[in-house]
């Protein structure tokens, strides 16, 4: 009996210190590639921008969710030669047709839209998923709260292009990106 | 000399499988041969094929995927081969757990570092190796009674048996499906020298697709073997 515990402690023990050697060398290069996604999603919606964008982030509380905890959005603004250009940050549409929907959007200092990235989605592949495409996704580009009701997805009256057989995830994709400005008007209105 | 050669060769003949020399090729070529075709994994033996029809959406998914199960499986089998008389027979199943899952979350780590569009594709499944059952199923059935050396060409010729059944299986749905191979254009490159659009079958890259492959796979192996036995 007393062998069988030993065996079993020393195995997890030894499992233990080579995980925690593994975790040491690895988490920096995680972490790395991790910035370097997000940085890289950055550049692809915003303009050209020259100024270190993690230094220039903010965390921004927007409201509550139903268990009164804080959301956070952060905000990565874009700078060329310390002129803000633009804006980029993450939102999600839970109305995707399957699960979550998150997108980076990028916005310029007057409300408009440079363009919009697909950070994660598991919407159905050859339908859904055509949210992906660069075309599709260049439909959003220039595109502000002025269109009013023009940005929707064309079922809703809108000017979005849906596709033959999937139209919930475009429309999640429209309506999270019109809250994105909406909300990026409340917190950058005033001077921002 | 020559008396020597005679009585190792006669013990070998013996005790085929108690590997008496350590260094036997033709013993250690059969341990690798066995798991590319008389017990390739997904055909012979139908194991793991869970993490097989998850992931095997594109022919690069199911190349990364076998990699880091080969990876997992030559590992988890030297170390459980080493193993093997420390380990009481009571506690082999958990100690075999422990040790195939602490490679399992090597290779996520890793991947994720230095392979990180992989892991992304592979996601979930990467953790998910732990229970793939080739693996621990290779430590019940070999390693724990095998030394090491026969153990790696073990694990090293199933994990290429499951691999290339990956990368076969996510071949056909990746260009059936999607039209392209490893990326490129396949089909759709073709049809596109006519001034066609080609049309994916999208059942294909959706979970049915797995099935519908899978299952025409096992029946050309099922086939092929009957062939080859009526020879024999």
């Amino acid at each position: 009996m007393g062998r069988l515990i030993i065996v079993l402690t020393v195995i997890c023990l030894v499992a233990t210190i080579a995980l925690a050697r593994v975790y040491d060398i690895t988490k920096g290069p995680i972490a790395e590639q991790e910035r370097l996604r997000t940085v890289s999603a950055i550049k692809a919606v915003l303009p050209a921008f020259n100024n270190d964008i993690d230094k220039d982030a903010r965390e921004v509380v927007v409201g509550r969710d139903k268990k009164d905890r804080d959301i956070k959005i952060k905000f990565y603004t874009g700078k060329m030669d310390e002129v803000p250009v633009g804006v980029a940050f993450q939102m999600t549409a839970p109305d995707g047709y399957a699960g979550d929907i998150s997108i980076l959007m990028g916005v310029t200092p007057e409300g408009k839209i440079t363009g919009i990235e697909i950070i994660s989605q598991r919407e159905t592949p050859g339908l859904g998923n055509k949210i992906l495409q660069e075309v599709w996704r260049g439909e959003f580009k220039g595109r502000s709260l002025e269109d009013g009701p023009k940005l929707a997805v064309k079922k809703d009256g809108g000017e979005i292009d849906q596709f033959s057989g999937a139209t919930i995830s475009p429309r999640a994709v429209a309506n999270v990106v019109k809250r994105g400005l909406e909300m990026y008007r409340k917190e950058f209105s005033h001077g921002g | 000399m020559a008396d020597s050669d005679i009585t190792s060769s006669e013990i070998a003949e013996l005790q085929p499988a108690s590997g008496t020399s350590w260094l036997n090729l033709k013993e250690l070529s059969g341990d690798l041969v066995r798991g590319l075709w008389e017990e390739i994994p997904l055909f012979r033996l139908v194991l793991g094929t869970c993490p097989t029809l998850a992931v095997t959406t594109s022919a690069t998914n199911g190349v990364g995927m076998g990699i880091a199960t080969t990876f997992v499986l030559v590992a988890s089998n030297i170390m459980i081969s080493l193993l093997r008389k420390i380990i009481p027979d009571m506690i082999r199943i958990p100690a075999f757990i422990i040790v195939i899952a602490s490679f399992v979350t090597i290779v996520d780590l890793m991947m994720a570092a230095f392979t990180p569009e992989l892991h992304h594709a592979l996601g979930i499944f990467i953790p998910l190796i732990v229970v793939n059952c080739i693996v621990l199923a290779r430590a019940e059935a070999f390693a724990s009674k095998n030394g090491p050396l026969r153990s790696t060409a073990d694990g090293l010729g199933m994990g290429l048996g499951f691999t290339i059944v990956l990368i076969l299986l996510g071949s056909l749905r990746e260009i059936l499906g999607n039209g392209t191979w490893f990326g490129m254009p396949a089909l759709t490159g073709i049809m596109g020298l006519f001034n066609y659009e080609y049309q994916p079958m999208i059942v294909m890259v959706l979970p049915p697709g797995a099935f519908i492959g899978l299952g025409l796979f096992v029946a050309l192996a099922n086939k092929i073997e009957e062939k080859r036995k009526g020879k024999k």
